[in-house]
């Protein structure tokens, strides 16, 4: 018999007393009563507790924001779907800075990716209750290498896709799709509980919230 | 209203006050209290040993003495004995399997009360000094067991009514909501632990500068009182219904190492 | 799938592994408690979590809606297992990941060795994983010639320092920030001499000395907290950021799950995505959590494994009272509130799976009468503050009770002189059998002052009861029982409670007074 079958026969065993499956209570919050500029105020407070750079900006001056905030980078990764506008102001005064672009076509290898000071991201959607940005590896995201391995992550968040709380972010993702929920740069609390901020993943987190 | 009185085993035999203070009380307020004699104990200790076929016996004597006709409520001066009571019987009825009992079980779990209970949601005491005549001019802490805190989720009951008695200045106890460390038959099989945690509750108590610690226990109220004495602290313990009972006529008195002023009124 | 089972029922199957108490609880508790820098370092530890814990669920409206819901999930998985792990499977599985299944520690590291040999590679590294510590992987791994670096900091400072964990979320809770130092100083090749013990550095160091690894990796090994099973996504969560090193560069991951990881649905983990963070590190949300549904192409490990383990697990699934130990998600909110745990530490407890949910599910997955794992389900005042912080409100305290039954329930069937504590049980069920008997009993109460010194206190008693008497008094019995004075003396309506002394001694109403 094999594993499986042997283990399927245990189970089966051990619910022979048939136990009951309860009607499951969903009386937590599914929605959100809060207005947009308090969910933008509240993800605000929430990635700025936990160590996260945010910049609340009007779209149009994305290119300028990021332009800003990578002055004096020599280069950057960005995915192949990230929109070429949020680019647009980069090489103007700083035309030393090198633009890779992660695509199917051209893959950069764990290498390359280690030696650049930056990644630039979109994403897909935010809580603010929870101070969570989630990637959900769409052509604006990319592949999920490219947010981790350099030291230094940049995610450009439009303002309407933040959402309250967890279960309105889950039901807008598509649960196969490669995730990653990011909440702050990395940390660890494995020293006496305390949470410090920056172990192996990125350990600068900026976000820039597109109003 | 008529009121059967469960004075559990360690009451009975150990604290024969804390029973007569609990009688005291509510005839002060007009109830008759009746005593069913076949009554001993609740069964807790055997039950929480794993000793569930001799639980078995002492549970049956239990809702024998008290599946009567003969009272409105039971009360009983224990958070743990009634969270027994109430938890309990049942389970161990169910793992023995006597369904009768069961059904009986459940029928006296649903009526019994622990004091503080009947006190507060079904006597409607909300001022002990008005309503009690409670009077006991001393500084004191007081630590909720667990299993009236966490079981019969009894929330400030005990403590409110002892906040409330004429005279008297309550103290918060720090880690107020941790273990004392009894435990039943814990306190002999792990007793080095269960002195740990009765020496962190004791250090906690003598912080607060109180001359006694209260609780609504007399088990758990043993074992913090023992663990002091035996480190020579002045500072003894006391069932909250024997500061409930206590009168400017009848005042608590105290002997021993423990000195208050106005003892000896 | 349907339920009804027609076959012959089986014996329970028990696990193996690192799931034993090795010596019994209270000897193991002892040595334990006289290690005060342990003392102090869990007392810090725990009460900094208790803290953070408290304030974040208190933020929440609807905690205690979420943890009915989770609760009622687990239950409903449980009920439903062989089809939810059905639905898993096929749905991994056409997303290009492989599926194994393990009946114990043993056959799970075999095919785990089997999948890294066919990748030629001799090294690994890991993510933190309960589930490899319970099938002892590493060891197994270094018999086979592989090596396994754990890339989690608590574990690391673990396996450099050739030490146990302690804890299942922070398995070295019982070291403090200078013993850390110490650790990296001695056993870290090329750590910093003037390193310090700042956590901030000290994480800093981990970075360094495990980047370089995480960057040629060719196998990662995992564990996974939830399995979802109408999507056959995969969860890990985490902090540090070496669990998305660990899936996502190497080309082969290999994931290690018990067969209870499931969750019926992808909109259920909205539910356990709010429970465990909160209740496991005390935050809003972890830093990092990674879902990956088989195989991404182009995006992370092409080569997909995951082992779904039993190991045990039936054995307590087939415990109708202790079944819901297996709801548990491994927040460890029950130890970090036990005062037990607190003071003794994870090692006392032997197993993998220390504190109040070790206590349980230690013994349902082994068996009661495995090794020393009797001694656990004592280990609890059964204060019941477990039962209070877990988020799937497994009610450990009853658990407790119930395996205690099983315990002296598998004593009887031995032929064995009586212990005093079944001397004890037996004289208690006489005595309180009846209320005729207990006055009878009773009537022998003065005597107990002979016991008593001139303070009225008994300070030594014999046997068992010595270890309360070893540090607290037990007050002289009264003159009378209660009963005695309502039979004799009560007169309704007068009761007055004269010359109550209060203090440490029980001396009755005829006592002295001061």
């Amino acid at each position: 018999m094999s594993a499986r079958e042997d283990i399927m026969g245990r189970i089966a065993s051990a619910l022979r007393d048939a136990p009951e499956t309860p009607v499951v209570p969903r009386e937590y919050r599914r929605s959100s009563n809060m207005s947009a500029e308090q969910r933008l105020e509240q993800l605000v407070d929430r990635l700025e507790d936990y160590k996260a750079h945010v910049f609340v900006t009007p779209a149009a001056q994305a290119p300028a924001k990021l332009a800003e905030l990578l002055a004096g980078s020599a280069s950057i990764v960005v995915p192949h779907g990230l929109p070429r506008e949020w680019l647009a102001e980069l090489t103007d005064d700083a035309g030393s800075l090198e633009v890779h672009v992660d695509s199917p076509e051209r893959r950069l290898t764990v290498a390359e990716l280690d030696a650049v000071d930056a990644v630039v991201t979109a994403a897909a959607t935010a809580v603010s209750e929870t101070g969570t940005i989630m990637l959900d590896g769409s052509e604006a995201q990319g592949r999920r290498i490219i947010s981790l391995v350099p030291d230094r992550h940049i995610c450009l968040l439009r303002a309407g896709d933040i959402v309250e709380v967890l279960p309105e972010a889950i039901a807008r993702l598509e649960a196969t799709r490669p995730q990653t929920w990011i909440s702050g740069p990395s940390a660890t609390s494995d020293i006496e509980l305390e949470r410090v901020e920056g172990v192996h993943g990125p350990r600068t987190l900026d976000v820039i919230i597109l109003t | 209203m008529k009121i059967a009185l469960f004075a559990t085993c360690i009451v009975d035999a150990m604290y024969p006050r804390t029973a007569q203070a609990t009688v005291a009380l509510l005839e002060r307020l007009g109830h008759e209290v009746v005593f069913p004699a076949g009554q001993a104990c609740c069964g807790q200790m055997h039950v929480n040993s794993g000793y569930f076929k001799e639980a078995h016996t002492v549970v049956a004597n239990h809702v024998k003495a008290f599946d009567t006709d003969d009272y409105d409520v039971a009360v009983a001066p224990s958070g743990s004995c009634v969270a027994s009571v109430k938890h309990q019987h049942e389970l161990v009825a169910r793992r023995c399997g006597d369904a009768p009992l069961e059904e009986r079980a459940a029928a006296v779990g649903a009526r019994t009360y622990e004091l503080s209970q009947l006190l507060t949601d079904v006597l409607g005491i909300t001022d002990a000094a008005a309503q009690l005549g409670s009077y006991f001019p001393h500084k004191v802490t007081y630590h909720p067991s667990c299993h009236g805190m966490r079981l019969l989720r009894l929330e400030d009951r005990q403590l409110n009514l002892l906040k409330s008695v004429g005279g008297i200045e309550m103290v918060e106890l720090p880690e107020a909501d941790q273990c004392c460390g009894f435990g039943g038959t814990f306190s002999m099989k792990n007793a080095d632990v269960s002195a740990a945690m009765n020496q962190d509750k004791a250090a906690n108590i003598c912080g607060t500068g109180a001359e006694l610690c209260s609780g609504g226990d007399a088990s758990c109220l043993m074992h913090i009182g023992g663990g002091l004495s035996r480190q020579g602290s002045d500072v003894g313990t006391l069932h909250f219904a024997e500061i409930l009972a206590s009168t400017l006529e009848n005042p608590v008195t105290v002997t021993g190492g423990v000195t208050l002023a106005g003892s000896k009124r | 799938m349907s339920n009804t089972f027609l076959g012959m029922p089986t014996l329970p199957v028990f696990g193996h592994g690192n799931l034993n108490a090795t010596e019994p609880f209270p000897q193991a508790a002892r040595r334990e408690l006289a290690n005060t820098q342990l003392r102090a370092n869990l007392g810090h530890a725990t009460h900094t979590i208790r803290d953070k814990r408290l304030k974040v669920v208190a933020e929440l409206p609807d905690w205690e809606q979420m943890r009915d819901s989770g609760s009622a999930i687990k239950d409903a998985t449980m009920a439903n297992l062989p089809a939810m792990l059905e639905a898993f499977e096929a749905n991994f599985t056409k997303r290009g990941g492989i599926i194994h299944w393990a009946r114990d520690a043993q056959e799970a590291n075999e095919i785990v060795t089997a999948l890294i040999r066919e990748t030629g590679e001799t090294e690994v590294v890991k993510v933190k994983s309960m589930a490899t510590q319970e099938i002892g992987l590493n060891e197994y791994l270094e018999e086979q010639g592989i090596a396994a670096y754990e890339t989690d900091l608590a574990e690391l400072i673990v396996q450099l320092d050739h030490d146990k964990p302690s804890h299942i979320l922070v398995p070295a809770i019982h070291k403090n920030r200078s013993q850390v130092r110490e650790i990296f100083l001695r056993e870290m090749p090329g750590v910093d001499p003037l390193l310090t013990d700042e956590p901030a550095r000290l994480a800093e160091a981990a970075r360094k000395h495990l980047r370089k690894k995480f960057l040629t990796a060719k196998v990662a090994i995992s564990g996974a907290n939830f399995g979802l099973a109408d999507t056959g996504t995969l969860t890990v969560v985490e902090s540090e950021g070496n669990g998305r090193m660990c899936l996502t560069l190497p080309e082969t991951l290999i994931t290690v799950m018990g067969i209870e990881k499931l969750l019926p649905s992808w909109s259920d983990l909205e539910v356990f995505m709010q429970l465990l963070p909160r209740s496991s590190t005390g935050e809003r949300m972890n830093p990092y959590t990674s879902l990956w549904t088989g195989v991404t192409p182009g995006d992370g490990p092409q080569n997909v494994h995951l082992i779904m383990l039993d190991n045990g697990r039936t054995a307590a699934l087939a415990d109708k009272m202790g079944r819901t130990a297996l709801n548990c998600i491994r927040c460890s909110a029950c130890m970090n509130v036990c005062p037990v745990y607190e003071r003794t530490g994870g090692h006392a407890y032997g197993s993998t799976y220390p504190g109040p949910i070790g206590a349980i599910l230690s013994p349902l997955m082994t068996g009661i009468k495995s090794e020393e794992n009797n001694s656990l389900p004592y280990a609890s005042s059964l204060c019941g503050a477990c039962f209070d912080a877990c988020p799937v409100k497994i009610n450990i305290p009853e658990i407790l009770v119930h395996l205690r039954g099983e315990d002296i329930d598998s004593q009887r069937a031995k032929i064995k002189v009586p212990t005093q504590m079944d001397l004890m049980m037996k004289g208690a069920e006489w005595a309180f059998s009846s209320g005729a008997k207990l006055n009878l009993l009773e009537r022998g109460l003065p005597l107990g002052k002979l016991a008593a010194g001139r303070d009225k206190v008994i300070k030594k008693l014999p046997g068992i009861a010595g270890g309360w008497t070893k540090t607290r008094d037990i007050p002289a019995p009264p003159n009378r029982s209660f009963r005695q004075w309502w039979d004799k003396e009560h007169k309704p309506g007068t009761a007055v409670v004269p010359g109550m002394t209060p203090g440490n001694s029980a001396e009755n109403s005829e006592g002295e007074q001061a």
